[in-house]
């Protein structure tokens, strides 16, 4: 826990009033809501739009919504949907030309501006914003779209008292305990008859909100139960990733007879990358008008699963599933730490319950270690 | 072999100033077409002025991403002499319908032009030292600027030597310059094609072969190569055949690209995003993963 921070309670009926206070203060409301059997991040209006009473139970290609025997607001993990979704939306227009004759004008497509109170944010995926963010704003060039919403946002991060059946955070260092990155985070606790929300302030945009509700100080044993319920999660963790020489593993293993096993499975449909927190790829369409006269460039999430990503005059250079399946893996645990000093994955384990055919990341970096034939001779002095 | 956990590590040369609007990186800016010049039948050199009359400066072996109204954009290394940025010069071969619409274009007609973007060739590294360039087909194009700067600063280098391959006679880039610069007795320019009809006097055969022969020293050089990636690779073997120690040949990589500022993902290579960190690599850099197939 934040050292210094304050601890309120906020009983469940007084809940509203947060959403309340956020929606006075501007922000749009996104948040978890049931839509088609499934938890979605979604437009919120306001506490009674949370899934109540529902939780998931995720395996490797499935994902099943089920009734609780309680009436948590927050009792599930995580579902197809991430925040990137916000802040780096699927679909973006980047500009809009217009031709009169000769002559060509080029308009930005902002302001990007949307103020988003991110209500739900895991500890995992608040890692996954910070993967993004280092994307998007961490290099020489900045995205002017991620940076608007991103700056905009107002995050009400939800410690988690349960995991998933596909879970593995706590392997990648990112979780259960949300630490820092969020304004507020709230603990749900049922316990002894009571549900109750304890409060932890992030910021001082957090501390402000929380002035404006019904709380008041939270007790020892309060805080005492808080934390048991993030242990709990912690000792449930579906899956385990062994991150000992992760990146060197895949480094030294492009050429292993595994890609092609893992190719028999694999239908390339580019699901795992869809749903992945972390995944930045995107492309470019390019549309006019009728009359051929105004333009527009626009923005969408991609893919390395599809054979047009890598393509290049003659044909694309990963033409084989292998290949693909390869270059994703290889990116998200080992050249993602080159490129921006963390891996890109935070366990979050979408990937492996909205596989169709079940592949799970955790299971093939374990096949590939049986397959690895162990580490190279040691460098000789830098010569080549 | 490079060991492969090191060689992941060193980037390239230093990297250049961003030249490209920071606010909005995916803006391109108007530029107008002043020339197009027929190089090949199928390849042309376009003269961009900019709209707004502030010039592109850029360093040898840069690129810019160029927009066709509508179509779409394409990224294209600057084929002109950065110590006169402006016409801004592109040289690019019609393949795609981006460049075919590129190549079509008349005089007078407008493109948008983001840039410039990537890193440049070692020059500065390169001097004190000879200098071999080895280009394939339109590989030529990239090397231009680097040419240019090495003649206009000639005393600061040792022997220059430029090993241009093209597929056929018909498919040589800038002809009239590889003459003139072939006259001069500062400069070694050896031209091959891969094959042509009985009325070529001039050498057959891939330019990697020429190598071997080529006036340099070997373990005083400096290798700028452009071209195909089996040219390059057939190059950097003979280059470390003649003795040309692997972190002084340099490659200029190519892979599909839709952003140029490392957002899109599409360029990645290995750890390696070709926009942002190439798209000139010194070998050292990419041996462990240039070998392997469908990286």
């Amino acid at each position: 826990m934040r050292e210094g921070s304050t601890m309120n309670v906020l009983e469940r009926d007084a809940l509203d009033l947060l959403f309340t206070s956020l929606k006075e203060r501007g922000f749009t409301l996104v948040g978890p809501t049931v839509r088609e059997r499934a938890i979605v991040y979604d437009e919120m209006f306001s506490a009674a739009d949370l899934p109540w009473g529902w939780t998931d139970r995720q395996e490797a290609g499935t994902y099943r919504l089920e009734r609780r025997a309680d009436d948590a607001a927050f009792g599930f993990t995580v579902g197809p949907h991430a925040w990137k979704r916000f802040l780096f939306p699927p679909v973006q227009s980047l500009f809009r030309a217009e031709r009169s004759g000769s002559k060509m004008a080029l308009r930005p497509a902002g302001p990007f501006a949307a103020r988003y109170a991110l209500i739900g944010v895991r500890a995992c995926e608040l890692a996954a914003i910070d993967r993004q963010d280092k994307v998007f704003l961490g290099g020489t060039y900045v995205d002017p779209v991620y940076r608007q919403r991103r700056e905009g946002a107002f995050v009400v991060a939800v410690q988690c008292g349960q995991a998933g059946g596909t879970c593995f955070c706590a392997s990648m260092g990112t979780g259960p305990r949300a630490g820092s990155g969020f304004d507020l985070a709230l603990t749900e606790v049922l316990e002894d008859g009571r549900h109750w929300f304890l409060v932890e302030e992030g910021s001082e945009r957090g501390t402000e909100v929380v002035a404006t509700l019904p709380v008041r100080a939270a007790t020892e044993e309060e805080i005492a139960a808080a934390g048991r319920a993030v242990e709990r999660a912690e000792a449930e963790m579906g899956r385990t990733l062994d991150t000992e020489g992760l990146r060197e593993l895949f480094l030294r293993n492009y050429e292993n007879r595994h890609w092609d096993r893992v190719a028999e499975r694999c239908l390339g449909c580019g699901n795992c990358t869809m749903v992945c927190p972390t995944c930045f790829c995107a492309t470019v369409d390019d549309v006019t008008d009728l009359a051929g006269q105004a333009a527009e460039r626009v923005r969408r999430w991609d893919s390395c699963f599809t054979i047009d990503f890598s393509y290049l005059h003659g044909g694309s250079v990963r033409s084989s599933i292998a290949a693909r399946y390869r270059q994703w893996i290889t990116h998200k645990l080992a050249t993602w730490t080159d490129q921006f000093g963390a891996p890109g994955c935070v366990g979050c384990g979408r990937c492996i319950t909205w596989c169709p055919v079940g592949i799970d990341l955790t299971e093939e970096t374990r096949a590939l270690r049986a397959l690895d034939h162990g580490a190279p001779a040691a460098p000789q002095g830098g010569a080549s | 072999m490079t060991p492969l956990l090191e060689a992941v590590q060193p980037r390239s040369a230093e990297p250049v100033p961003a030249a490209a609007s920071l606010a909005d990186p995916m803006l391109p800016r108007p530029f107008e077409v002043r020339r197009v010049q027929a190089e090949t039948y199928d390849t042309y050199t376009l003269e961009l002025a900019p709209a707004d009359g502030r010039p592109l400066r850029f360093r040898p072996g840069q690129f810019n991403m160029l927009y066709l109204f509508g179509v779409g954009e394409v990224a294209i290394s600057i084929s002109g002499d950065p110590g006169r940025p402006s016409p801004l010069v592109h040289t690019l071969r019609a393949v795609g319908a981006v460049t075919r619409g590129l190549c079509a274009l008349k005089k007078g007609d407008v493109v948008g032009v983001r840039g410039p973007f990537g890193n440049e060739w070692p020059l500065d590294e390169a001097a004190g030292h000879d200098v071999v360039l080895v280009a394939g087909g339109i590989g030529l194009a990239p090397l231009r600027p680097a040419i240019y700067r090495l003649l206009a600063e000639r005393k600061r280098f040792g022997r220059v030597v430029l090993l241009s391959g093209s597929r056929s006679p018909q498919d040589i880039l800038f002809r009239h310059e590889l003459e003139r610069w072939r006259s001069r007795f500062d400069l070694e320019v050896v031209v091959t094609v891969d094959y042509a009809a009985g009325d070529w006097n001039g050498l057959v055969g891939v330019v990697t072969t020429l190598i071997p022969r080529a006036g340099f020293d070997p373990t005083d050089t400096v290798a700028l190569a452009c071209g195909p990636e089996v040219m390059m690779r057939f190059a950097t073997r003979e280059l470390e055949r003649r003795g040309v120690p692997t972190e002084r040949i340099y490659l200029s990589m190519e892979r599909n690209m839709k952003c140029a500022v490392g957002f899109c993902g599409h360029c990645q290579y290995g750890p390696h995003f070709i926009c942002k960190d190439g798209p000139i690599f010194p070998y050292r850099a990419i041996a462990p993963i240039f070998e392997i197939r469908e990286v």
